[in-house]
């Protein structure tokens, strides 16, 4: 299986403090589905941030798509962020569009007319129980509402990469497995899915995931799964 | 051509409601309302000075008034019929009238009023004088031609009098020019300021386009075109106010009753330059808030 995120000793400082992230150096192979955990302040949504490529490393080199990102001019990143889809820690949902047009934003950035969306986007709408609040807008839904519009926003484009922060921190138990289950249909199609948490329960859901430990801003690979550049090629377990 | 290209990545229309006001919702349509009222005055007074400044040089070129002081009439009479033969013979001299006493009689009646004869008055004879070429060697042959038949007799080049006009008229011209360049450079300033503030109020979203893969060509463009518009709807506000105090400017003038000010006006070529001022504003306006958001946006990531 191929690799589709490569990060050789990345190093992350922020302003002229102490590195937040440090030699991190592993590999994700397409179709991957990976946990990844650590105590608060560990580093997780800092990683995520590069891996999302809202943030460039202070050292070291990515490789995303087989392309390396770090030296990659900003012109031409937009095209590989549209193959990634984000759920955000906060939402970041666009306040003044409904739940409708916030999870058609990525189609309309894409190009895609309004026509052709209409369909796809009701439809993960009702994927995620939201099909009756199409028209409603973030402020008027709950927080486990805004985060399943947030996750539909992230799927709609059935990204190559799906990147989510703590993304059933606010929904419940039923809710989350669902969402889980949508993950997990979406890995099954290909997609490469990334998703910190500290919810034990739902790393144990999902079997054949890698479970990516972040401390003190450190990978912790004690098996080596991860590691890159590899001592032997491997996928998913 | 890249303006062009990038226009055409824009996103669908639909996506105009990225950014939420309404029309005429912020104070941007009224400030810009404002500024192309002002520049719409001044660049009509500019071009109305500049036609008035060519239609009193057309006027002018190569006119003069010979003035004959001569006290006796009969003698003012030969000095006027020998002085109307010779410069006829001049090449450079392409009309030669001697005014009528009649004539010259209805020009003083404002002053004198009624009944005014030579004999009341003693007045100059008078003999206008077109030039076919008005240059100094041709001004100095009539000159010369003038003195040879009578000592009394005065040339009076049109241009001369009227030359402190010429040049207050070419000075307000270029104040208006440089008045209009001033009101374009606040107009493009206000509106850097409000794509800032625009910038600042929509981080949110914009952070959110830029992450879900949104070049930016088409986040300037959202903003480009919100403020395009805004710029179109105040640009022609202030464009009609301007047209109805022009209007009302005219009237006034219309009734001093003077024939240099009834003709006075921007003419055909004016008005075009004025009703285009919108959409130079406008184009301004958008040029000014992409350069403005394709800096800020550079500043990302």
């Amino acid at each position: 299986m191929t690799n589709i995120v490569q990060f050789e000793n990345v190093g992350l400082r922020y302003g002229t403090g102490a590195e937040t992230l440090s030699d991190l150096s592993f590999s994700l192979a397409k179709g991957g589905f990976y946990f990844l955990t650590g105590p608060s302040g560990a580093g997780k949504t800092s990683l995520l941030k590069m891996l999302y490529l809202s943030q460039r490393p202070s050292r070291g080199l990515i490789r995303l798509f087989g392309e390396d990102m770090v030296m990659m001019p900003r012109e031409s990143l937009p095209q590989y962020r549209r193959r990634i889809g984000v759920v955000f820690q906060d939402f970041r949902l666009v306040p003044h569009l409904s739940a409708f047009d916030n999870v058609a934003l990525p189609l309309r950035v894409a190009g895609g007319d309004d026509k052709a969306l209409e369909l796809p986007v009701r439809e993960m709408l009702a994927w995620v129980g939201l099909g009756d609040r199409a028209t409603a807008r973030p402020a008027t839904l709950s927080g486990g509402e805004q985060q399943r519009v947030a996750i539909a926003r992230a799927v709609i484009t059935r990204p190559d990469i799906l990147v989510a922060d703590e993304p059933t921190g606010n929904v419940d138990p039923d809710m989350a497995s669902r969402l889980l289950r949508l993950f997990d249909a979406l890995n099954q199609l290909g997609t490469t899915i990334v998703v910190a948490t500290h919810d034990l329960h739902l790393i144990s859901s999902i079997k054949n995931a890698q479970i990516m430990r972040l401390d003190a801003g450190r990978i912790d690979d004690p098996t080596g799964s991860l590691r890159y550049p590899p001592r032997r090629e491997e996928g998913p377990q | 051509m890249n303006f062009l290209r990038d226009f055409s990545l824009r996103m669908a229309p639909a996506d105009a409601r990225l950014l939420p006001e309404g029309r005429m919702a912020g104070p941007m349509p009224w400030v810009i309302a404002i500024m192309m009222f002002l520049t719409a005055l001044a660049a009509a007074t500019g071009l109305s000075l500049s036609a008035a400044a060519r239609g009193l040089d057309a006027d002018l070129a190569g006119r003069l008034t010979v003035q004959i002081a001569e006290p006796d009439a009969t003698q003012r009479a030969q000095y006027t019929r020998a002085l109307t033969r010779e410069l006829q013979k001049l090449s450079a001299v392409e009309t030669v009238r001697a005014l009528p006493e009649a004539e010259v009689t209805a020009m003083l009646k404002p002053w004198f009023g009624d009944g005014l004869t030579s004999e009341d008055l003693p007045m100059p004879a008078l003999i206008d004088v077109s030039m076919r070429r008005a240059g100094p060697a041709d001004l100095a042959s009539v000159r010369q031609t003038v003195k040879a038949v009578s000592n009394d007799a005065r040339v009076d080049e049109h241009a001369q009098w009227l030359a402190p006009l010429a040049r207050l008229l070419g000075s307000l011209k270029w104040i208006a020019a440089m008045l209009v360049l001033l009101m374009a450079a606040a107009m493009a300033s206000t509106v850097v300021l409000v794509a800032r503030a625009a910038l600042n109020s929509h981080r949110q979203t914009i952070e959110v386009m830029h992450l879900l893969g949104a070049t930016d060509a088409q986040v300037a463009s959202l903003f480009q075109r919100r403020i395009m518009l805004d710029a179109l709807l105040g640009g022609g506000i202030g464009l009609g106010a301007a047209l109805i105090t022009m209007l009302l400017l005219k009237y006034r003038f219309l009734a001093l009753g003077s024939d240099m000010t009834e003709s006075f006006g921007p003419g055909a070529f004016g008005w075009i330059i004025i009703f285009t001022l919108p959409l130079m504003g406008a184009a301004l306006a958008t040029l000014a808030a992409r350069v403005t958001v394709l800096s800020a946006l550079r500043r990302m990531l």
